[in-house]
């Protein structure tokens, strides 16, 4: 019998026009560091150098902060809503346009696949700009106050999984909202935000509404700390998180934090199960597991647990790993070493710890970071890969028998993101809606986003929303309620 | 789920309509928004090169290339038969379709102008396409058939029946059609779109299965929606699962609207990655079709010579 195997099917590099060497975007143009240095950003799938990017001191912070202060005060500030709308509007609409350079931008920066960056990524991205256009000129009618008030300049630092989803997050609802913005893109992951500073100039933003500083740790922590800011936005680890919180205590700036998560995917025997076992994997397999909200624990029914998890074998098995631009493949590459060593000691400690692992039959290539899709059984909650975010491919499955016993272990974590639930039957949709700790709570789907829906956390997993009306009031201030400032 | 019927003795899940019922509302159920979801996310798989030639080759041979109107004739049938058994006269490597589809009949026609070729004579029965008739009158027209000499009878389900919950009647029905079959293949046309959900389309699936079908079938062509692709994901499924309970293997025939060579292509890698390669065969997979058979010869020329021919260099039938 002959096998259908697909051929190789790479979409082209030819679009993207990669510079050998990036400066930082402030005040409206690229300009080299003043007190910073040069760092290299490579493809993970190839570990191929794609670029030299600039690295932003606390001078340059000093520079793009200013630069975002006077915008704020002479242009943005001032402009009616109305005007600001048609700003994003065009960045929205030139989003859409370069939609295909942006996507093979993202996939060669990050790793993951071109399916989800031309699929998820940029359309995403796009709709948040088009959706908080609608909002810039209607502020007044959000339900927070009669005439709400922008914060100021706005600090924003953003992690590596999202790189331009996580931008548009950050800038459309605080351009929105008449802020003025200094963005931080992660170390290993800046080029599509570089590639949006072009496009804030073809869309003729004025200089300084948006200032984009590349950079490590060490420039986001000058940002944060930076004392002309007067809020700071982040999305990223729960450690780090932590660390800005305790740098803004007593400073009056205001902070959002979107966190880690260890979202429990909840299933009960009577869920749609072939639909369920599709949610499963797009819960921990999107993005390579490199999601904050990613299910990572996946808590069944023991009556049913045997043949789901024999299901999701043989879904695994169809799994196609592989060069992140070919436009089949499902699993891309782990964003860097450091990611990936985290990961494999993860997996291993479940091992070690008493786990089963299994992965299906699938060779890694040579060059890049690459680590399989894994399943755990025999998981109990007591073990690291219960308890820890591994952001990786990684699956930990649970069981239970009753409601009350998944809501409890779907409950027993710091963390509080998200959780999804299985079942067709819709009393028992909201009975554990109401019930599960955390900010998004899926039904019969995982991992769906709309920028109509607010996004954020519990506990650990930070706080602040992110999207929908709930999202612009973490931008604006004379609020009514617990954000009146 | 295969867990859900698995230990589970198909042979006692029929004998009454509860137990039918049940086992039937006990399968798990489909959710519509997860089912298109996946089947659009399979259709971006992007076939190309010599992935694109062998799945057009397979296509080809999995036609069930079909005339179902009141005005064929003999003629028409004959020069239907003459496409079938080589599609493209200039190219003796295309391989020849799975089989012809006609009326009862027409059967005798089919199957002289067949003779000595691999390829099938199907014919449609059970007083396609609405069904409306008395058992008697649906079991003599599959007589005619298979007494004509018809390889595979297409018969279609009591709809009318199954909506009203009638599912025994339905099963009844398969099996002594099944019977009435003797050594022929029997597909059973669900007629999906006017089943309309998900779940109705597994249940039918399974309904069938049980009552023996050697094929499940979406469509009669002659109602619209006929085949899609969630449709034909969620009867993939299906099939898959009973082999899992039960060992033996049912295909799928999708059929209805399909003209163009992505979109066989697209069911072909829908089969792939749901039921799996063992379902890429003309005994477990067909694609009942007239106009798409010259698309693809079309795309074949194309790949092969990298340039289109006209549509004046494949004969119209």
């Amino acid at each position: 019998m002959a096998r259908f195997t697909y051929a190789p099917a790479p979409e082209s590099r030819a679009v993207v026009d990669l510079k050998p060497s990036y400066g930082l975007f402030i005040d409206g143009e690229f300009v080299d560091p003043v007190d910073g240095d040069h760092f290299k950003t490579e493809n993970p799938s190839s570990q191929e150098v794609l670029a030299e990017v600039s690295s932003a001191g606390p001078a340059d912070v000093d520079r793009a902060v200013a630069a975002a202060r006077r915008a704020q005060e002479q242009v943005w500030g001032p402009m009616p809503g109305k005007e600001r709308a048609k700003y994003l509007f065009r960045v929205a609409r030139i989003l859409q346009e370069r939609s295909r350079e942006l996507a093979v931008l993202e996939t060669l920066d990050n790793g993951k696949p071109i399916r989800e960056s031309r699929d998820v990524d940029i359309p995403l991205a796009a709709a948040h700009f088009f959706y908080h256009a609608g909002w810039a000129d209607k502020l007044a009618y959000a339900g927070l106050g009669p005439d709400p008030r922008p914060l100021g300049v706005v600090g924003q630092v953003i992690p590596w999984n999202f790189p331009l989803l996580m931008a548009a997050w950050k800038l459309a609802p605080a351009l929105a909202t008449g802020n003025t913005c200094v963005l931080k893109p992660a170390e290993t992951t800046p080029l599509s935000a570089l590639l949006l500073a072009e496009i804030l100039q073809q869309a003729e933003l004025p200089p300084g509404v948006v200032n984009i500083i590349t950079g490590a740790g060490g420039t986001g922590a000058a940002l944060v700390a930076h004392a002309g800011i007067d809020k700071v936005a982040f999305t990223g680890s729960t450690e780090v998180g932590k660390q800005i919180q305790r740098i803004l205590a007593g400073t009056g700036k205001r902070l959002t934090l979107e966190l880690g998560g260890k979202a429990a995917n909840v299933v009960f025997d009577d869920a749609p199960l072939s639909q369920a076992v599709e949610g499963i994997v797009n819960g921990i397999f999107f993005n390579q597991g490199q999601v904050c909200c990613a299910g990572s624990r996946l808590l069944v029914q023991e009556s049913i647990a045997e043949g789901l998890v024999d299901a999701l074998k043989r879904r695994l098995e169809t799994l196609r790993l592989g060069d992140p631009l070919d436009k089949n493949t499902d699993i891309g590459a782990i964003n860097s070493m450091q990611q990936l060593d985290k990961i494999r000691q993860l997996a291993a400690s479940g091992e070690a710890e008493g786990a089963q692992r299994w992965s299906p039959a699938c060779s890694l290539p040579e060059r890049g970071y690459w680590f399989p899709p894994t399943l755990f059984t025999d998981v109990v909650p007591a073990q690291r890969i219960a308890r820890e975010e591994i952001f990786g491919p990684v699956l930990s499955v649970l069981t239970f028998r009753t409601p009350d016993e998944a809501i409890e272990k779907a409950n027993n974590t710091t963390y509080g993101l998200s959780a999804g639930v299985w079942t067709e039957k819709g009393s028992r949709i909201l009975h554990m809606a109401s019930r599960l700790r955390a900010g998004v709570v899926w039904a019969n789907t995982f991992n769906r986003f709309d920028p109509s829906s607010p996004f954020g956390g519990y506990r650990e997993s930070g706080f602040g929303r992110e999207g929908g009306r709930h999202g612009l009031a973490a931008y604006l201030k004379g609020t009514f309620g617990s954000d009146r400032a | 789920m295969p867990e859900r019927v698995g230990g589970m003795d198909l042979a006692d899940v029929a004998r009454s309509e509860i137990s039918l019922r049940r086992f039937l509302h006990g399968l798990p159920g489909v959710d519509q928004v997860g089912a298109d979801g996946r089947a659009a996310s399979l259709a971006t798989r992007s076939i190309k090169a010599g992935a694109k030639l062998w799945a057009i080759d397979t296509a080809i041979s999995m036609v069930d290339l079909t005339t179902l109107e009141g005005a064929d004739t003999p003629g028409k049938v004959r020069a239907l038969c003459g496409k079938a058994r080589r599609p493209s006269p200039e190219d003796p490597s295309v391989p020849p379709v799975a089989a012809v589809c006609v009326y009862p009949d027409l059967v005798p026609y089919a199957k002289t102008a067949l003779a000595g070729s691999s390829v099938k004579v199907a014919s449609v029965a059970t007083a396609f396409p609405s069904g409306r008739a008395s058992l008697p009158v649906k079991l003599a027209d599959v007589a005619d058939a298979v007494a004509a000499g018809a390889d595979e009878v297409d018969m279609v389900i009591d709809r009318g029946a199954f909506l009203a919950g009638r599912y025994g009647l339905v099963l009844e029905e398969v099996r002594a059609v099944k019977a009435a079959c003797g050594r022929a293949h029997l597909k059973v046309i669900l007629e999906t779109g006017e089943l309309v959900t998900y779940d109705n389309v597994r249940r039918a699936c399974w309904t069938a299965m049980i009552g023996g079908a050697d094929f499940v079938k979406t469509s009669t062509g002659k109602v619209n929606p006929a085949s899609t692709l969630p449709v034909a994901l969620v009867m993939l499924e299906a099939v898959r699962d009973f082999f899992d309970a039960s060992g033996r293997a049912v295909g799928v025939k999708v059929a209805g609207g399909i003209r163009a060579t992505k979109d066989a292509i697209r069911y072909l890698v829908l089969v792939n990655e749901v039921a799996g390669e063992a379902w890429l065969e003309p005994d477990r997979f067909r694609i009942g079709a007239s106009s798409l058979l010259n698309d693809l010869l079309m795309q074949r020329y194309k790949q092969q010579h990298g340039a289109y021919a006209g549509s004046q260099d494949f004969s119209i039938e």
